[in-house]
Formats: structure tokens, C-alpha cells, sequence
């Protein structure tokens, strides 16, 4: 079975492109021109570079001792968290900013739902002085302020998407009618591996350098390129897209991908799409999503902002469908409480998108000498108001 | 003959309206469906809400919403269509994202929609290649015209390609936007008009996005076959209720 995209743009049955002919001249343009540019010795070259020079690539492959005791496991932490602005999301701003500009586009626009993509795309748009408008569902605005006020910093204008359950789904939707406004001079910067082909295979590879160097490191660490386990939290699924990509075809190490259950799965306030989702199209993909009788997209819930979205990417159904990764999904609560034990046992403040990957340590047993990689996507300074007034610090 | 097609060999510039099923209240649908008719617009387009209607701007997607709210689904649109044949002759056309239809099993979708009499289907992100490869028996065992759109910036060859899969008309979209946010056509949009209009295409054309008025539907066309009104009516339907329908359609005709 392949995991990569083919050459319609399906992963399996899902992904493809539905999007209005108002899109296709944009998408067919990206999807002509993505590969040839990712390819050019130029590209690479500033691409590398910038990822090295300005991004702080690589990051650490940490083995965190204490909670490798902890949870009697080898326990080692990719950490994306050390990335410049704070999480995996700047791996794909870089790239996706190199393709806007030889594709000649002069503007930016982007979705955000933590901030975290929004940050990282208007932080890209400084460094290449290019004009950048950021779409941010109003709740999130309000959940995330630290953030908005780090893109208006950076010359982004925010603009706050009023329609629907005002958050990262209908952000998206507002960034899409934009690109159809603007169809000429804009590129739409997706943060995740969602939307019509050929964002989900665009964003996965900008994303996959986080298992090209997990395997370097590791077998650095542990003589081996392979771990056992490599887990990491789903929103739409780029850092677990990164993290899985180049081990998609060595069966032999286990992928989980971890959702957000939010008040519990069947509480009717969750994100935990694989479960309660059925296959239907969403912002030009189709994959799974959660969804009414009636093809309604059902507004989603999630403690985590970055994981408040009611549909996955398409690579990530196919492993689903096909059980190719273990799919978990983890509670507002146990999320929490994992963030908050990283804190205390290695002094690390998680993202509380990644202290969901964390509280898969006491959801599932692993063996003394499983090596396990967990992808610990980004850092918690945007989530200390969140943290603070659940502790009640 | 579908009724389409038939309407489209009439010597006249044919104006359609478009109206979201569920808005402004549940029960309107067949109330305005019946009023168009009488008013002498040409066909409606009869929107499926959806709770993500991306090629729409603000105006459709409020309405979109308060449909919802009132409780229409697909199910719920087919009950309350289904006599409509023994009140209305006009075509009808159902416009409604993927999704939904997806949900509701196209087969099952067409299959309601040829019995109740529904002509053709406008379905903005279903892509041409996935209705060829996937979707267009279906259609054609139900005999459902399947309206695809063009642009401004769809290129020629792609427009050449479109008119050929085409049934019934070409769906013209107006300007590089969503739905309702223009108020006047200028040089750009005239140009583009006459453009298609020398590509002497097999299918006629109507014109949508934009519509809003006597002047609009007059430049629109000046070489179309015809002019879709959606936003506008619908912020007609939402300022005025149902009762003066015919008041709006006069304007448009002058
Ligand atoms: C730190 C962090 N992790 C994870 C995510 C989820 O996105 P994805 O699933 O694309 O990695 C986000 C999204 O904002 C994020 O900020």
C-alpha cells in the first residue's frame, strides 16, 4: 500500500481537489508548478539555509530521562517547541513563502487557529517584506491574544472571521474567499496538510524534515534510525505529517496520532474526528470529517485552539482507514495534566496542542526498551493564560 | 426535452433568480417559487444551505445560516417539494455544495430530484473531472443537467473543453469574487462579456454574481442569453418578506 499522494492527488480514497472553478487557475498553477520549484537547486539552497540559519534547525532530539523514568520507556522529545516562533508551523511558512515568491505573488494570506500559523506565516512575510493578511476566527482571537498581538507586531493585519463557530474552520473559509478575490497577485499560505492537492503533499514535505532528523539523531542515540513509536498530536496534522513522513513505509515502526476529545468523545464538545467523523469534502479536500446527517460541518471543540478543527488531512484518513497509525484521543482534562507534568519532570512547557501527544504515556503501556519519539510541536508561552486559569495559578 | 433547454431556445434575455431554501422562514419555499413564477422570471435556482458555502459572500452565507437555524435539510426540501410540478411549469435548478448531496448518496439525490422534477444541479465544488470520471451517469440516468461555471480567468482552452461536456447553459461568473459583492460592472467585466461571446460557444450563456438591478442585468446581457439574481433578491426576501416579490422582479425588467 502507498501512503503518498498519487498522481490525481489522493491519498487512497481521500483528498483530490473540490474547490469551485473560481479556485482552479491558483490550484492548477501550484499544483504545475510545486514540485519543478521544490526541486531547483536554488530553492534548496535558500530553503536549507534559512531553515538552518533562521528557523535554528535541527532542532534537539532530547531524551527526557525524568519522565522516561516516569513512564519506564525510552522517552526522546523532537523538539519543534525550539523552532523560531515557537512551533513545527515556520517549517512550511519558509517553504511556502520561497514558492509564493517565484511564483511572482506579491501578497499573503493566510488561516490561523492558535496563532501559531498565523505568527509563522506574518513572521515569513517580514523577512520577505511581503504584504500579509492573516484570518483568525473571533473566538480564537480571544483565546490567543499573545499571538495577535505578535502579528500585528510583525506588520500582519488580522482579520476576524465572524461567520460560523468563529474559529479555525470558518478562518479557512474566509482566507479561501479571499484567494477567490484575489486570484491573480495572492498566495494562500495553507498551516496545515488540509485543502485541496496539492497543499496536504506541499506541507508534508515542507514538514517532513522533522523525521529526516529523527533518524539522523536517533541513530546517532540508539544506532538505529528507527524508533518503535512515533507519536504526535493531530489538528489537521502537519507536525504528525512531518514526524511520520519518512517512516510511513517501515511498517515496523507504530505511528499514533493523537486527537483532541475536548470534554470527551461523546460529549458532543470534541475535535476527535477520526471516530465521530464520516467521509465528506471539506475547504477542497475529501476526508474524513465530523459532520451532521445532513452534510452540516459540525462546529468542533477542543481546549487547544490548534486542535479545534472538524476534519483531518486527507494523508491522515488513509491511515486511519487503512491502520496504519493508531489513532488516540485525549481529553481537555488528561491534556492538561500531561502539560502541566512536563513542566515539573524536565522543565518544559508544552503547547497544550503537544501536552495531547504527552498524555498518551498514561493511555498506553509501552515496554522498558521501546524507544519512543514524541514530537513536541510547539511551546506554551501563547497557552500561559489558558494554563493559568485551569490551575488557577 | 428538458425544460432547460427548452427555455433557452426562447427569442428572449431570460432572467433567473436565486432564493436559499429555509429563508427567510421554513416554509417560504414554495410561497416564493410560486410568486417567481407568476412575476415572469424564466427559472430559479433553489439554494440547499450549507453550513460552509465558500464561494459565497456575506449575504448568502447569513441566509445559509438562518436556514439551518429554522431547520431545513435536504430531506426537508423534497417534502416540501414534492407537488411542485402540479403548481409551477419554469425550470428549476437546485444549487447546493458537495457535501451535502454526498451525505444524502447522489443517486438518492438525483433520484429525488428527477421525481419531484428538479432539471439540473449547480454545484459549485464539484470540479469538472470528478463529475466526468464519477458522477455524470448518474446525472444523465436521472436526466439532470449538471451546469458548470466558468470565470475571468478560466482560460480559453479550459472554457472550450467546458462548453463541450455542457448541457444546458454556461454558468458565467462575473468577476474574480464570491457571491453579491459587486454594485456595477465597469470596462474589465464588458470585456470579458464580449469575449465569451466570440468564442461562439455551442452552450449559451448566463451571467451570475453581481446581478443587482435593471442596469447590471441590461450590461449583463448585452450578449448573454441571461442574468442570475441571488444576493440581492435575498436581501430583498430578508428586508421585505415574500408578499411584494413581483415588485423586485418588475424593477429588474423595468
Ligand atoms: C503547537 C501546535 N501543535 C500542533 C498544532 C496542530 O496543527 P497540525 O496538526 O497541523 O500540526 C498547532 C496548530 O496551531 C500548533 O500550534
Amino acid at each position: 500500500m502507498s501512503y503518498f499522494v498519487d498522481k490525481k492527488g489522493y491519498y487512497g480514497e481521500f483528498g483530490g481537489a473540490f474547490i469551485p472553478e473560481m479556485l482552479y487557475p491558483n490550484v492548477k498553477e501550484l499544483e504545475d508548478n510545486y514540485l519543478k520549484i521544490m526541486q531547483e537547486p536554488s530553492f534548496q539552497k535558500e530553503f536549507q539555509e534559512l531553515l538552518k540559519e533562521y528557523v535554528g534547525r535541527p532542532t534537539p532530539l532530547y531524551f527526557a530521562k525524568r519522565l522516561s523514568e516516569k513512564y519506564k520507556t525510552k522517552i526522546y522529545l523532537k523538539r519543534e517547541d525550539l523552532c523560531h516562533t515557537g512551533a513545527h508551523k515556520i517549517n512550511n511558512t519558509i517553504g511556502q513563502i520561497l514558492v509564493a515568491k517565484k511564483l511572482g505573488k506579491t501578497r499573503v494570506i493566510a488561516e490561523t487557529g492558535a496563532g501559531q500559523h498565523g505568527v509563522a506565516t506574518a513572521t515569513v512575510c517580514a523577512l520577505m517584506g511581503i504584504e500579509c493578511v492573516v484570518y483568525m476566527g473571533e473566538i480564537d482571537i480571544a483565546r490567543q491574544a499573545p499571538n495577535v498581538a505578535r502579528m500585528k507586531m510583525l506588520g500582519a493585519k488580522v482579520v476576524p472571521a465572524l461567520s460560523g463557530s468563529r474559529t479555525l474552520k470558518d478562518a479557512t473559509n474566509e482566507a479561501i474567499r479571499d484567494w477567490i478575490n484575489n486570484p491573480i497577485n495572492t498566495h494562500y499560505i495553507i498551516g496545515s496538510v488540509v485543502g485541496p492537492h496539492p497543499y496536504p503533499d506541499m506541507v508534508a514535505r515542507f514538514q517532513s524534515v522533522i523525521s529526516e532528523e529523527i533518524k539522523k539523531q536517533l541513530l546517532e542515540k540508539e544506532q538505529t534510525e528507527n524508533p518503535d513509536y512515533v507519536i504526535a498530536c493531530v489538528g489537521g496534522g502537519s507536525n504528525a505529517a512531518g514526524a511520520f513522513y519518512h517512516y510511513l513505509d517501515e511498517e515496523k515502526v507504530n505511528l499514533i496520532a493523537v486527537e483532541a476529545a475536548g470534554l470527551g468523545i461523546h460529549s458532543g464538545e470534541s475535535a476527535a474526528t477520526s471516530i465521530l467523523g464520516k467521509e465528506g469534502v471539506i475547504h477542497g479536500s475529501k476526508t474524513l470529517l465530523m459532520q451532521s446527517e445532513d452534510g452540516q460541518i459540525t462546529e468542533p471543540y477542543s481546549i487547544s485552539a490548534g486542535l479545534d478543527y472538524p476534519g483531518i488531512g486527507p494523508l491522515h484518513a488513509h491511515l486511519y482507514r487503512s491502520k496504519r497509525a493508531e489513532f488516540i484521543s485525549i481529553t481537555d482534562a488528561e491534556a492538561m495534566t500531561a502539560g502541566l507534568e512536563l513542566c515539573e519532570l524536565e522543565g518544559i512547557i508544552p503547547a497544550i496542542e503537544s501536552a495531547h501527544a504527552l498524555a498518551v504515556f498514561n493511555m498506553k503501556k509501552f515496554k522498558e526498551s521501546d524507544v519512543v519519539v514524541l514530537n513536541l510541536s510547539g511551546r506554551g508561552d501563547k497557552d500561559l493564560d489558558t494554563y493559568v486559569k485551569y490551575f488557577k495559578l | 426535452m428538458n425544460r432547460i433547454n427548452q427555455k433557452l431556445q426562447e427569442n428572449k434575455k431570460l432572467l433567473s433568480i436565486y432564493f436559499t431554501a429555509g429563508f427567510p422562514k421554513i416554509n417560504d419555499t414554495v410561497s416564493i417559487i410560486e410568486n417567481l413564477e407568476k412575476s415572469g422570471v424564466d427559472f430559479i435556482e433553489i439554494g440547499l444551505p450549507f453550513s460552509d458555502p465558500l464561494a459565497d459572500g456575506p449575504t448568502i452565507q447569513v441566509s445559509s445560516t438562518q436556514a439551518l437555524d429554522n431547520g431545513m435539510t435536504s430531506e426537508v426540501l423534497f417534502n416540501q417539494l414534492k407537488d411542485i410540478r402540479k403548481m409551477v411549469k419554469i425550470p428549476l435548478i437546485i444549487m447546493g455544495y458537495f457535501n451535502p448531496m454526498m451525505q444524502y448518496g447522489i443517486e438518492n439525490f438525483c433520484n429525488k430530484c428527477a421525481e419531484i422534477g428538479i432539471d439540473g444541479l449547480i454545484i459549485p465544488d464539484l470540479p469538472v473531472d470528478v463529475y466526468n470520471d464519477h458522477y455524470k451517469s448518474i446525472f444523465e440516468k436521472y436526466g439532470l443537467i449538471n451546469v458548470f461555471l466558468i470565470t475571468p480567468q478560466t482560460s480559453d482552452e479550459r472554457i472550450q473543453f467546458i462548453d463541450k461536456i455542457s448541457e444546458g447553459f454556461i454558468y458565467m461568473v462575473s468577476s474574480a469574487s464570491v457571491t453579491g459583492s459587486q454594485n456595477a460592472f465597469g470596462k474589465s467585466q464588458d470585456d470579458y462579456f464580449k469575449r465569451i461571446a466570440d468564442l461562439n460557444l455551442k452552450s449559451p450563456q448566463i451571467i451570475g454574481f453581481g446581478i443587482s438591478n435593471a442596469e447590471t442585468f441590461k450590461q449583463a446581457t448585452k450578449y448573454a442569453k441571461g442574468a442570475i439574481i441571488g444576493s440581492a433578491f435575498v436581501k430583498y426576501l430578508d428586508e421585505n418578506g415574500t408578499a411584494n416579490i413581483h415588485k423586485f422582479v418588475s424593477r429588474i425588467r423595468d
